[in-house]
């Protein structure tokens, strides 16, 4: 299968070609159509920035990427890609179910492939079918984000990029979205990329686990969670394999520190 | 101390209880006190205006209502597609804004002579002198308004292709409702002030004109009424905003 993202020499900074600030100096990245992959890394380390150019929000300054084969300007117009931020940005004055519904409002125009009504089938997929006339501000947290990734999902992306989704929630709330998002990826074959400041988080959800360091932001660490896993990517958050490559990757993250 | 909260009976109650208690002592009490009735008259001669002149009192009130009514529309409708221009030109903003400002520092009863000069003496110049009140509170909220979407809301928008005008009319505009209705709720207000002003420097009719004949003539109970229906008609125009505001924003 062809590779969702091919980083080469990435350089991504703010404040033109000349820029001070490099947040992603030389970064180099392959990651596996269909595949999970946490990011992790301190503050400031480009784990945003890295989602934000793979999303065409952002223009490298430098090197190439390639997004499921091709630039992603390509990818974003053609509407393949999702993205769910930390904080829902649901819009207050839509229901749950517009603004599930709000990628068919907007973007149409520009589309090469038409998004079908999904919204009643993904709002019962992530347990929202009873509030979904409900506004954003009657939801809690955790119901807000499901909100989210119902919208992100709805043009069925194959690439979804996830900012520290869960890092505003309560630690039951963020297991149990863990594991419903973990279902979601199986039954889809979406590529995530999920960035995240919990080391427990980013060993249980991801295949895979990169470390960023920063100043500049570069791979420190790379580690391959799929031997401590069964098929599917499952796992057991206590399983002592699972717990050793915790502290593996929490030595990385110190170093990166 | 934590003081104990009203009950809703009472929240009621209160203030009609307190308005109650002046329009008491301004019946009873002044006119003890010795303020003489063409400087303060009671309240029962001023309700006494509305019905012998009641339709003295109507007859104003309509120029006057057309002019406030008129002025809020325009002025407000001017602010909100300035403020549109604006937010998606920089360049216009940067060249046009500041002289805006400049234009809101001269003072209303100053601009208004200027106004009457223009337009002469009939409905136009009060409707612009109105308009003119309106306009740069709505300009002012309105571009922030436009301006207080999320980074996170424009990279959403941004994910999913949004075209300029679908960013404006799906995310954009909706940010600044909340913003452009507590502006309107002023202009309702200031729209009636300007209307008023305006008849004061220049018109036989309306409010304002009537104001301004009364305190002349010394029919000081007409100019209580005609005061009391300035300020019914504002606090009318104002009711009819948040009404409209609270079917359109919900959340």
């Amino acid at each position: 299968m062809a590779n969702a993202i091919e980083a080469r020499q990435l350089d991504v900074g703010y404040g033109g070609r000349q820029a001070a600030v490099k947040v992603l100096a030389g970064l180099d990245l392959t990651v596996a159509a269909g595949s999970f992959l946490s990011i992790l890394g301190p503050s400031g380390c480009g784990k945003s920035t890295l989602l934000r150019v793979v999303a065409d929000l952002l223009d490298p300054l430098g090197g190439t990427i390639s997004v499921l084969g091709e630039t992603p300007h390509t990818v974003r117009s053609r509407r393949d890609v999702g993205f769910v931020f930390q904080d829902s940005t649901l819009l207050p004055w839509r229901t749950v179910r517009d603004n599930v519904r709000l990628p068919l409002g907007v973007g149409q125009r520009s589309l090469t492939r038409k998004i079908e009504d999904r919204s009643t089938e993904l709002l019962e997929l992530m347990g929202l079918g009873g509030l979904s006339e409900r506004l954003p501000h009657q939801l809690s947290g955790g119901q807000r984000q499901r909100v989210a990734i119902a919208r992100a999902l709805l043009g069925e992306p194959k690439l979804l990029l996830m900012d520290e989704p869960f890092g505003a929630l309560d630690e039951i709330t963020r297991d149990r979205l863990n594991d419903e998002l973990l279902a979601l990826w199986r039954r889809s074959g979406t590529t995530i990329l999920f960035v995240t400041h919990s080391i427990a988080e980013a060993a249980y959800l991801g295949e895979r686990v990169i470390v960023l360091a920063a100043n500049p932001g570069r791979v420190v660490k790379d580690l391959d969670m799929r031997p401590f896993k069964q098929e599917g990517n499952r796992c057991k958050r206590e399983a002592p394999v699972i717990v050793a490559a915790m502290a593996d990757l929490r030595v990385a993250l110190e170093r990166a520190s | 101390m934590r003081q104990v909260p009203l009950s809703p009976q009472m929240t009621v109650a209160l203030p009609v209880l307190g308005a109650a208690s002046i329009l008491l002592a301004w019946q009873y009490l002044l006119p003890l006190l010795g303020v003489p009735a063409y400087i303060v008259p009671t309240p029962t001669a001023i309700f006494g205006v509305f019905q012998k002149n009641f339709t003295l009192l109507m007859d104003n009130l309509r120029p006057t209502l057309i002019e406030a009514l008129a002025g809020f529309v325009i002025g407000n409708l001017a602010a909100v597609l300035l403020a549109v221009l604006f937010v998606h030109s920089r360049v216009l903003q940067a060249a046009y804004f500041p002289i805006v400002l400049f234009f809101n520092t001269i003072p209303i009863l100053a601009l208004s002579p200027i106004i009457i000069l223009i337009f002469g003496l009939g409905m136009t110049p009060k409707i612009v002198i109105a308009a003119v009140i309106c306009f740069f509170p709505t300009l002012v909220n309105m571009i922030r308004g436009l301006d207080s979407a999320s980074d996170n809301e424009h990279e959403l928008f941004r994910v999913l292709s949004a075209t300029r005008s679908e960013i404006f009319w799906s995310l954009r505009l909706p940010r600044a409702l909340p913003m452009l209705f507590s502006s309107l709720r002023i202009a309702s207000a200031t729209a009636v002030i300007g209307a008023i002003v305006g008849e004061w420097i220049g018109s036989d009719k309306g409010l304002g004109a009537l104001i301004i004949q009364a305190t002349f003539n010394y029919q000081s109970d007409r100019l209580y009424a005609a005061i009391a229906l300035s300020s019914s008609l504002s606090i009318a125009l104002f009711c009819l905003v948040v009404l409209v505001e609270r079917r359109i924003i919900k959340y």
